[in-house]
């Protein structure tokens, strides 16, 4: 991918990256990351989107500096994760998919033990620890075990204490997965909040909403590979049409529905209950179907979302 | 977060992912010392466990036994023979239930150390540090211990404080080892495998009845025991015999821990960094 | 014994099938080092100092009853604690049992049987090892020993059963084993005669359970019994298992069905 920013405004910078696996020693060795490039600059929010087994977490964690690479170039904050790790470990925050709170400790134990694995002088952890707890509305629970927090609680615990040693770049992977709409919504301001305050945040999600939301830019990862990238509106525009309109027609009647209104559309896609028609404009297309005497049991003119185009691009097979 | 908090590691040396830094390794010492802040109880089984062995085969077996071959004294007779074996052998124990049974559920159910390594601590730090833990767990059940059996009379030489560092150099030999062990182990039912080497080292390791009860060819293979060594070292010691002989088993504990340590290390970064 | 109950044992011997290798190594493994460790070892000290004290037996014939009994109750302890804990939290069977028609007496009754099923095993493996060092007069006595060792196992196993599935963290499990197990196997005679401890004390060592799974062992097995002995040991272990199982059927219903 050619750099058209400033080098020192790219914060995070991969060319050709492959991860493998060996299962055992014996296996052939399986590819989950397969030569994918992209580039971060400063203040960004980007997003890599895909399906489970994508290659995302993988990635996430070879740009953590805790999972070498198999192959490619990988620079954070200007150096090489196999020479530097830990000197770029002491600049960024990891939000990790699963919770990896330290069960044996109270919630503010929690964030004054990672500050010190950062190297942090005591009294300086006490102090942020102090200041991060009330950012993640926890000052309350602060001597409580984290085995009694929601899941919510745990996961702005996480993030404030990746918050501990004032990273550049913010790690999420998954932030939000697992959680009910509020604990969802409150994250998201608390994302929000710190993105305004300059630090760079890279997530992995499949939610198109947190997508749409949160990232400025993303990619859309499948099998290991970039199967696209842009902004949010982009991806859409490029890859969807501006609204859909779902059809519904009697079980089995779906294709021969499509055959029928295949013109009406730039594109069709029939799904066991569904017929999706892809156009400019829903409610004209209705319109048109309606007076063809198609008749459908429902019909719904929407937006088109990121989903539409997540979908078109990694197909509905599910993929576990 | 708007506000910065200065310090930190931001000069940090490169090559620090494989770096062994003994400043970071003490911080994973802290986070254990936090929590045990909590369970204090741990080291009063660690005591007590020995001090049963001593009170049934030590006091109840003792009065079977009578004179036991090589101990002078036989006013105290068997139990001061068995005595300093259960302090190694607690000294043993405590290192080894941190750095086996403790550890793998760190390592595989609490996954303790994922969020460690997202931080600049490195896996030689962590091998480190919960080794150095080990050792203190070791030296403190064997200390607590020898308190114990030296207000039962069965201390009786001053040489005895010297069992102190023994216990520590016992302590990381099998702690080392332990934590390279533990590495390879696919979940809890492979504990029963240490259990079946421990019970046998524990058993015939001369813990109980000197050397000279097997015949010739046991006695070589009886020797070659870490326990066995272990033993041989904080026995003699306590016993008042203290000589150039024992040099032989500290360089043997001392060998066995770095040997353990690296094999750790590189198994570690294994299953930590894939 | 009924349906439900059995279920519930035939689910356990299907994970059984999976770990039972190990178990058998541990089963004969165990009882071959302690008596090569202990009859062996610290017998040729014991022995030198002459019989007497033993009542004219070696150390060896001593020990081995007494070990059988102490080895097959730490076995029973520790399958109805770790196992029992599991089954209630984490991913154990039981909340997935007891939502079915299953009740919580039926899981009681099914694990136990369980248990009851590995004490007579690794009994009988001891037993087996004891019969190769000619520790065991004739099959008839090795029979009664097995059945001796498996009843003092169930007795120790019923109430500790009927005690874990409301144990609510695993440090408890642990301190149990340390403070009141180990201390029972030390100290109920196993390794040395009840009659070696100061008089005061003795009366304390006839009140553990464990040492009238011992003294039972060891009287059949030296065929030294008497019958009014015998009688009063097995009734104490009976009295054991039926109160675990009384005990065990509350315990059970007020933690499976709150």
């Amino acid at each position: 991918m050619a750099l058209q920013t400033p080098a020192d405004d790219v914060l995070l910078h991969a060319d050709g990256l492959v991860k493998r696996y060996r299962r055992t020693r014996r296996s052939e060795p399986f590819t989950a990351v397969d030569g994918i490039g992209f580039a971060v600059r400063r203040g960004e929010a980007f997003g890599f989107l895909g399906p489970n087994g994508a290659g995302k977490s993988s990635t996430m964690r070879m740009i953590a500096c805790v999972s070498p690479a198999s192959a490619g170039t990988l620079r954070v904050l200007g150096h090489d994760p196999a020479a530097d790790g830990a000197l770029i470990r002491s600049r960024i925050g990891v939000v990790p998919q699963d919770d990896t709170l330290d069960a044996e400790l109270t919630v503010r134990e929690n964030i004054l033990v990672y500050g010190r694995y950062f190297g942090l002088p005591r009294r300086a952890v006490r102090g942020k620890a102090a200041e991060l707890l009330e950012f993640a509305q926890l000052t309350e629970r602060a001597d409580s075990p984290v085995e009694n927090l929601s899941g919510g609680m745990r996961r702005r615990l996480t993030i404030a204490r990746s918050l501990v040693n004032d990273p550049e770049i913010l790690l999420l992977d998954e932030p939000t997965t697992g959680l009910d709409p509020q604990a969802r919504h409150a994250l998201w301001d608390k994302l929000f909040r710190l993105k305004r305050s300059g630090i760079t945040l890279i997530l992995t999600t499949h939610y198109m909403d947190e997508a749409e939301q949160l990232c400025d830019r993303l990619v859309v990862m499948d099998h290991g590979r970039i199967v696209a990238t842009d902004t949010p509106a982009g991806l859409i525009g490029r890859h969807s049409t501006p609204e859909v309109l779902e059809l519904r027609f009697h079980p089995g009647a779906q294709s021969v529905m499509a055959e029928k209104l295949a013109d009406l559309a730039v594109r069709t896609e029939v799904l066991p209950e569904r017929l999706l028609l892809y156009t400019a404009d829903g409610r004209t297309t209705l319109t048109r179907v309606l007076a063809r005497n198609a008749d459908p049991l429902t019909s719904l003119v929407r937006r088109a979302t990121l989903e539409d185009v997540f979908l078109t691009l990694t197909g509905r097979t599910l993929v576990d | 977060m708007s506000t910065k908090t200065s310090g930190g590691e931001r000069g940090h040396p490169p090559g620090g992912r494989t770096r062994l830094s003994v400043r970071r390794s003490a911080r994973l010492v802290e986070r254990h010392l936090m929590i045990h802040r909590h369970t204090p109880g741990v080291l009063v089984a660690e005591i007590f466990e020995p001090l049963l062995y001593l009170l049934s085969i030590g006091v109840g077996i003792g009065r079977l036994v009578g004179d036991v071959p090589g101990v002078a004294d036989s006013a105290a007779g068997y139990s001061a023979f068995v005595a300093p074996a259960l302090l190694a052998t607690a000294a043993m124990n405590g290192a080894m239930n941190e750095t086996t049974f403790n550890l793998l559920r760190k390592l595989r159910v609490d996954r303790v150390y994922d969020s460690m390594l997202t931080t600049p601590m490195t896996v030689w730090d962590i091998a480190l540090g919960e080794v150095c833990w080990a050792v203190l767990r070791g030296t403190l059940a064997a200390t607590g211990f020898l308190a114990v059996i030296a207000v039962l009379g069965l201390v009786q030489s001053p040489w005895a404080l010297l069992v102190v560092p023994c216990a520590a150099l016992v302590g990381f030999a099998f702690a080392a080892v332990g934590l390279a062990v533990t590495t390879f182990l696919r979940g809890w039912q492979d504990f029963q495998y240490i259990q079946l080497a421990m019970l046998p080292m524990f058993l015939f390791a001369t813990t109980f009845y000197p050397l000279d009860v097997y015949p010739r060819p046991a006695q070589a293979a009886v020797a070659c025991l870490p326990l066995y060594q272990s033993i041989q070292l904080t026995r003699e010691i306590a016993l008042g015999r203290v000589g150039p002989p024992l040099l032989v088993a500290v360089v043997y504990l001392v060998l066995m821990g770095l040997a353990g340590l690296v094999v750790a290390r590189g198994r570690l970064a294994r299953v930590l960094l894939s | 014994m009924n349906a439900p109950a059995l279920r519930e044992f035939s689910y356990r011997m299907i994970r059984y099938r999976r770990t039972w290798r190990g178990t058998a190594v541990v089963s004969i493994a165990n009882p071959l080092m302690f008596l090569l460790a202990l009859g062996g070892g610290l017998g040729t000290l014991v022995d030198r100092n002459g019989p007497a004290a033993l009542g004219e037996v070696s150390y060896v014939s001593f020990l081995a009853p007494g070990l059988l009994a102490a080895a097959t109750m730490q076995t029973a302890v520790l399958e109805s604690t770790g196992p029992v804990y599991e089954s209630v939290r984490g991913r154990g069977n039981y909340r997935a049992a007891t939502a079915t028609s299953v009740q919580p007496f039926h899981l009681y009754q099914g694990h136990l049987l369980f248990i009851a099923f590995r004490a007579t095993t690794s009994a009988l493996a001891f037993v087996t090892v004891m019969l190769a060092f000619g520790l065991s007069r004739s099959p008839g006595t090795a029979l009664a020993l097995v059945g001796a060792a498996a009843l003092t196992g169930v007795a120790f196993a019923a109430p500790t059963v009927a005690w874990a599935v409301g144990v609510r963290r695993p440090s408890s499990l642990d301190s149990a084993f340390r403070f009141v197990v180990m201390p029972l196997y030390l100290l109920s005679g196993t390794f040395f005669s009840v009659d070696q401890l100061p008089a005061a004390v003795r009366p304390l060592a006839w009140a553990t359970p464990l040492w009238h799974g011992v003294d039972l062992c060891r009287a059949i097995s030296l065929g030294t019994g008497r019958p009014a002995m015998t009688i009063v040991h097995l009734c104490c272990l009976v009295a054991l298992t039926v109160t675990g199982c009384a005990v065990g059927r509350t315990t059970y219903r007020r933690h499976l069905h709150p």
